[in-house]
């Protein structure tokens, strides 16, 4: 059996809401996240996911039970982590090269020779080579979100996760950047924790996808995704690929059209 | 969509209309021309009516006269009240800069001192500093002190505002970031929220400029020797209006010239936070 990079204990999380009652945005998130593994989580929006990814990330505690890493409670941020947003968020007085190599610089004060040519490679890998010394404002959304992802890389985390990290995206770009992001994790396999609402994403990245209900989120199934590997466009035309979907699609819906 | 043919223009700028040379130089030029010529027309339309309706120059001089006077003082004298002036301009604006961005910093980072300060800051310029300065005159006396202090109160506030403003619109995924790394709060403030504040702090900085000037004018009429403030209230009182309009004019003059250097500086050091003016 693989070993458990993530795993999430009986989690619940409830913020702090005007009038002093607590909303429960998560209950219940008992989940083990294989090493190695690409789960992808999807549910309407106001099921926790982004809550999720930042209890793993540790920017977040749990208000109830634990998330552990490698089998240690996460109890402040941890350097096995790359976080990728939603926007890219990159900072516009550095060029693409500065942008990657920020997170050492930030966290270090420094990056070495050794650094710059990792990051080069890196930007290479993302296919923007050529550009390392353009601004953001310079290049379009989806190449600003390959530098967010390369940035996220480079300290080399042994688990990303990613928010929503190309609903930013035209629907084409997006297909794109899905075969990209599978490219570059068979290239440097890590463990992926994938939040979207876009479910044909998920089961065309994903290992498994774990399917929240709303307010407040829970887990309602989890759903293996037997495609073979590696994903090409080719896997789109699968039939398990829309069994799949549909499946998801019709749970999705289900909950959400249910009263609260 | 794309029509393979040879004589298929190689670029979108070949599909437009080549502009004639006068044209290409009437769209170089304009920018300067039009309001260059309207700024000449008024000034010939202004010693026109001063000419035709014997207006007396006690009360309105016209631009030959204001020139006249202006070139009547010795420039040796122009250059020390000119000089005079700058100083407290120059000494009041990095005053207000020193004091402002650590003022912002620290409300932006602390709930209770931004409540604590916000409504002292708010008073301080509810205060027309106008009425103040006599005040400061007296508790302060009469050397470049008070004039600084007048200079700084109106020139300060508008950076505190747009620090505050700026460090609080960093984006919060840069600041999750920033967590993420563990990077502490010095780095956080230093390669993140402070930069991302350098575009709201330099409109702050080309307003506050030009109160600068102002604070410094108004110190000047209140308390002292010397300065292009005391010359035009020195004028005045002596019924010599045209050097008081010349005085003005140098005025005008030294805060476009202070405008731009901000600007210059902006555009220099931060080019990144100066939004690009082609192809958007």
């Amino acid at each position: 059996m693989t070993p458990t990079a993530v795993t999430f204990d009986g989690v619940a999380h409830a913020f702090a809401a005007r009038g002093g009652e607590g909303v429960l945005a998560l209950s219940g998130i008992t989940l083990d996240v294989a090493r190695g593994e690409f789960l992808a989580v999807v549910g309407p929006s106001g099921c926790g996911k982004s809550t999720l990814l930042r209890m793993v990330a540790g920017l977040l505690r749990p208000s109830r039970g634990t998330v552990s890493i490698y089998g240690r409670p996460v109890d402040e941020p941890r350097d096995e982590i790359g976080f990728v947003f939603q926007k890219p968020t990159l900072l516009p007085w550095h060029d693409v090269l500065g942008n990657v190599l920020f997170p050492l610089r930030h966290k270090y004060g420094r990056a070495t020779a050794a650094d710059r040519d990792r990051a080069r490679a890196l930007i290479a890998m993302a296919g923007l080579q050529g550009f390392e010394n353009r601004l953001p404002e310079e290049l379009s959304g989806g190449m600003q979100q390959r530098v967010a992802i390369a940035r996220a890389l480079l300290p080399e985390p042994e688990i990303l996760l990613m928010d929503e990290p190309f609903s930013a995206l035209d629907a084409l770009t997006r297909e794109e950047m899905g075969f990209e992001l599978l490219r570059l994790w068979q290239q440097r396999p890590h463990t992926v924790i994938f939040v979207t609402h876009n479910i044909g994403e998920a089961v065309l990245l994903a290992d498994r996808v774990v399917v929240m209900s709303p307010r407040p989120g829970r887990v309602r199934t989890i759903v293996d995704v037997e495609l073979p590997r590696p994903r090409r466009l080719e896997s789109l035309s699968d039939p398990r690929f829309h069994e799949h979907t549909q499946r998801i699609r019709a749970l999705v819906l289900d909950r959400a059209a249910a009263p609260a | 969509m794309s029509i393979p043919s040879e004589s298929a223009p190689s670029s979108s700028t070949e599909l437009l209309p080549r502009p004639s040379r006068l044209g290409r130089f009437w769209r170089a030029a304009r920018g300067t021309v039009i309001p260059t010529a309207t700024f000449l027309a008024l000034i010939a339309l202004w010693e026109t009516g001063v000419r035709v309706f014997d207006i007396p120059s006690f009360l309105l001089p016209g631009p030959s006269a204001v020139i006249a006077a202006g070139t009547g003082l010795p420039l040796a004298q122009w250059l020390a009240h000119t000089v005079a002036t700058l100083e407290i301009v120059l000494g009041g604006y990095a005053l207000s800069i020193l004091v402002s961005v650590p003022l912002g910093i620290l409300i932006a980072s602390s709930r209770p001192v931004a409540e604590a300060l916000y409504p002292l800051l708010v008073v301080t310029q509810s205060l027309p500093v106008v009425a103040v300065a006599p005040v400061i005159i007296v508790i302060l006396g009469a050397g470049e002190l008070p004039r600084l202090v007048i200079t700084f109160l109106i020139a300060f506030f508008p950076i505190v505002i747009s620090t505050v403003t700026g460090l609080r619109a960093t984006p919060p995924e840069l600041v999750e970031l920033s967590r993420s790394l563990r990077a502490g709060a010095a780095r956080e403030l230093w390669q993140i929220r402070l930069p991302w504040a350098v575009p709201y702090l330099f409109a702050a900085l080309k307003v506050s400029i030009t109160l600068a000037v102002i604070g410094a004018v108004v110190a000047e009429f209140v308390a002292a020797e010397q300065g292009l403030g005391y010359l035009i209230k020195f004028s005045t009182s002596y019924f010599k209006v045209p050097l008081a309009f010349a005085g003005l004019a140098v005025l005008a003059a030294l805060s476009l010239l202070l405008f731009q250097m901000v600007v210059w500086v902006e555009k220099t050091v931060f080019p990144w936070s100066v939004p690009r003016q082609d192809d958007r």
